[in-house]
């Protein structure tokens, strides 16, 4: 198995969300992470799906999620030519004695500190899944007290955007019965 | 939408509905009225649209269904929030797994009280997500219009299926106006139905160059129209043919080079064809689990040529060499217009060994059954009897279990949409309702409903719905008082031990009063030499619905049988009966 990240834009729709991950649970997948957000496109959102499967079984998923009606496009970001980010907001207990080591370490991931109390710190980073595991890891012996973790969002390298696109196709509609 | 058609005057949400159900080419619906969906009901009451009444929306779903497999135009049901709409749960799963073009549309509580376990509220539109094409829930009266233009749209094109369009109460009751769209704008459905030109000219060589190819036709071929196509394949190549369950009367069954129905309780040649075989041609199959067997072993040594309209149906199951995404009926045209230029230039295929070997199976293993030794009823008998005399332009409905593996195997087919039945889902009860469905839609043909005992007491409330809006279907029970085919398979894999399958109806209903007491004529059959007769009788009656209780041997079984998970080179031609086949043949 292998992790695939695949880019979904959808119709900004009620209920497409659900319809998304209701697709992936009845044909027996496992979404390992889930974002959505709106795109340069009022009518359009773009979910960031991470899942854990191999290439047959990808390609399924892929073609299911293809039939539903308000999918307009799936695209398997390469992960040689994308990137990928992931936020953390992150609270560690930190006392006077130990506050500056805490601020090295934010220093060393570039993380920024957004809240100060007494005995903790909360801290936000942002990063691919690796620089947020190695921030969690150093951050352990600090006892973590709260951690909240965004789904992953990736954009494709270079100078093209996936939601480019060509004037959608109407179809004509039978003429009224009665008119 | 650009141009728009209408008046523009004010009317209400629920006129709009029945405008645009009119404007979409509506002639029928089945339904019930209630709560939510009651706005509807008054102006249904002045349109050219023949509603008919039923007893139970699961009812309103099955005709709905069988109305549109009959016809191909789309089947429209309607029903109220909360239990309507749960009610129409079966059959829209059953229009989703056999490919369906189908609209429901049911009222919803008003849009204030969504979310407030209101009075006969349901998320309908949650529910029937996984078992529909697509659903939409409408608060806004102005999208009415656009709404159902979509829904027919999706549930016409491309592979076929059901919509539902759940519509508010307040949508029905406020007021709004009504505009048709001449275009509907959806970006992200996008049928593909004219197949690839590289994939035909491969699907051809593949064609040519194989030795022992077979015609894997599905129900697809029958959605898209493809009878003809199709036989000008086969006559062009001589290419032997199977026919899935889906698929029956897509090719004639008299046709030499048919060689049946393929699957659990295929044929042994149909079996054998696809066993053996060097190419499949899938036209608009899926490889379903009841067709293919264990699939690690299911025709081990076929190439495979899948042709399908969804995408995601090719190499679900099994790898496909070449795949081709289309419409079967122009997959088969191109197909046709390459593999003629290639005659033209002498390359044709040489399956004479193979076209040889499948007669022989054929002719060494007909269908058959064996006759009661107590000179009681065969059920085979009763259906190869209904389908002689009856003919190929009924219509035949069934249920799900033995009865229906019977009518796919005797009635005898050889035309499309003549035999419309419950494949994937296998919902037991759909005949009774199936039938008057095909009835509506195609009023001038003989509909027969083969049904079974415990199927007929799922569903026969219709028949007062037959009996008084004029709807003269004819019901064949297939009697053997059981669950027949669950008691089939207590037989042979649970040591005889009958749990639960006895349903004492030769006994409890008396089926010829309850027949009378719907208003319908009943009869009664339990000889061999009476079932001419009373099909006859039967056939004579043609203002009311007929039911016959044709009260079988009960220890029939369906043959040839593979048991399940197991694999197809195992199929029993009758109990412990093995085929052997002349390997030498090929």
């Amino acid at each position: 198995m292998a992790k695939h990240t695949l880019s979904v834009l959808v119709e900004d729709k009620p209920g497409v969300l659900a319809r998304i991950s209701a697709l992936f649970s009845r044909r027996g997948f496992n979404i390992e992470s889930l974002a959505v957000g709106p795109t340069e496109h009022e009518e359009i959102s773009r979910m960031t799906i991470v899942v854990n499967v191999d290439s047959s079984p990808l390609e399924q998923v892929t073609k299911q999620l293809n039939k539903l009606v308000e999918v307009i496009k799936i695209v398997e970001l390469d992960p040689t030519a994308s990137v990928t980010r992931e936020l953390i907001l992150v609270k560690v207990g930190a006392t006077a004695e130990n506050r500056s080591q805490v601020l090295d370490i934010v220093q060393l991931f570039r993380a920024k500190v957004i809240d100060v109390a007494g005995d903790a710190i909360t801290m936000q980073v942002v990063g691919n899944a690796d620089k947020i595991n190695d921030f969690l890891r150093v951050l352990e012996p600090f006892g973590i007290r709260e951690l909240v973790q965004s789904g992953m969002v990736a954009i494709g390298r270079g100078s093209r955007s996936i939601s480019e696109r060509g004037k959608p196709v109407a179809v004509p509609v039978p003429p009224a019965a009665n008119a | 939408m650009t141009e728009q058609q209408g008046s523009g005057e004010t009317i209400t949400g629920a006129q709009s509905l029945v405008r645009s159900l009119e404007a979409a080419g509506v002639t029928d619906i089945f339904g019930i009225p209630g709560g939510a969906i009651l706005p509807a009901y008054d102006p249904l009451m002045d349109s050219s649209i023949r509603h008919i009444l039923v007893r139970h929306e699961q009812g309103a779903g099955h005709a709905a269904q069988g109305y549109a497999s009959a016809s191909g135009r789309v089947g429209v049901c309607m029903a109220t929030s909360g239990p309507g709409a749960t009610n129409l749960v079966t059959p829209l799963a059953d229009a989703h797994m056999d490919s369906v073009p189908m609209v429901a549309i049911t009222g919803q509580v008003g849009a204030s009280l969504i979310g407030t376990d209101a009075f006969q509220e349901a998320d309908i539109r949650g529910i029937t997500m996984p078992i529909t094409k697509h659903n939409f829930l409408v608060t806004d009266p102005a999208e009415i219009p656009t709404k159902i233009a979509e829904a027919f749209h999706i549930a016409s094109t491309g592979r076929p299926g059901p919509v539902l369009v759940d519509v508010t109460k307040s949508a029905l009751q406020s007021n709004t106006s009504f505009h048709w769209p001449s275009e509907i704008s959806l970006p992200g459905y996008r049928p593909v139905t004219r197949p690839h030109a590289k994939q035909i000219r491969e699907a051809a060589r593949l064609i040519l160059e194989s030795r022992r190819p077979v015609l894997y036709v599905g129900g697809g071929t029958i959605r898209s129209g493809a009878s003809k196509e199709l036989a000008a394949l086969a006559e062009l190549t001589g290419i032997p043919v199977v026919t899935t369950l889906m698929a029956r009367g897509a090719f004639p069954d008299s046709h030499p080079q048919h060689l049946g129905m393929p699957g659990m309780h295929g044929t042994v040649a149909a079996v054998a064809a696809l066993q053996k075989s060097d190419l499949l041609i899938s036209l608009g199959a899926r490889f379903d689990d009841r067709v293919t067997g264990n699939l690690d072993s299911f025709a081990p040594d076929a190439k495979v040529i899948h042709a399908d309209i969804d995408p995601a149906e090719i190499g679900k199951n099994r790898y496909a060499d070449v795949p081709i995404v289309g419409d079967v009926r122009e997959v088969l045209v191109d197909l046709i217009t390459t593999l003629r230029t290639e005659e033209q230039a002498g390359n044709t295929g040489d399956y004479e060994a193979w076209v040889a070997f499948c007669a022989g199976v054929k002719k060494k293993y007909p269908l058959g059954y064996d006759k009661p030794a107590d000179g009681g009823l065969a059920p085979q008998y009763v259906i190869e009897r209904l389908g002689a005399i009856s003919g190929p332009n009924t219509i035949y409905t069934a249920g799900v279990g033995q009865h229906q593996m019977w009518a796919a195997h005797f009635v005898g087919y050889e035309r499309p949409n003549t035999w419309i039945n419950s494949g994937g889902l296998g919902t037991m009860g759909f005949a009774v309702p199936g039938a008057m469905g095909a009835k509506v839609a195609m009023p001038d043909q003989t509909v027969w409903a083969v049904d079974g005992d415990g199927c007929f007491q799922m569903t026969n409330q219709e028949l007062a719905t037959c009996a008084i809006n004029d709807i003269p279907i004819k019901v064949a029970i297939i009697n053997n008082e059981s669950l027949g085919m669950v008691r089939q398979w207590q037989t042979l894999f649970y040591n005889s031990r009958y749990s639960n399958t006895d349903l004492h109806s030769k006994r409890i209903p008396d089926f010829v009063k309850l027949a009378d007491a719907y208003g319908c004529v009943g009869l009664a059959c339990e000889s061999p030499d009476d079932v001419d007769a009373t099909i006859q009788k039967a056939m004579e009656i043609n203002d009311v619905p007929v039911v016959v209780d044709f009260r079988v041997h009960r220890d029939a079984m369906v043959w040839p049988m593979v048991a399940a998970g197991t694999s197809n080179d195992d199929i029993k031609y009758a109990r412990d009966l093995a085929p052997q086949f002349d390997e030498d043949d090929l």
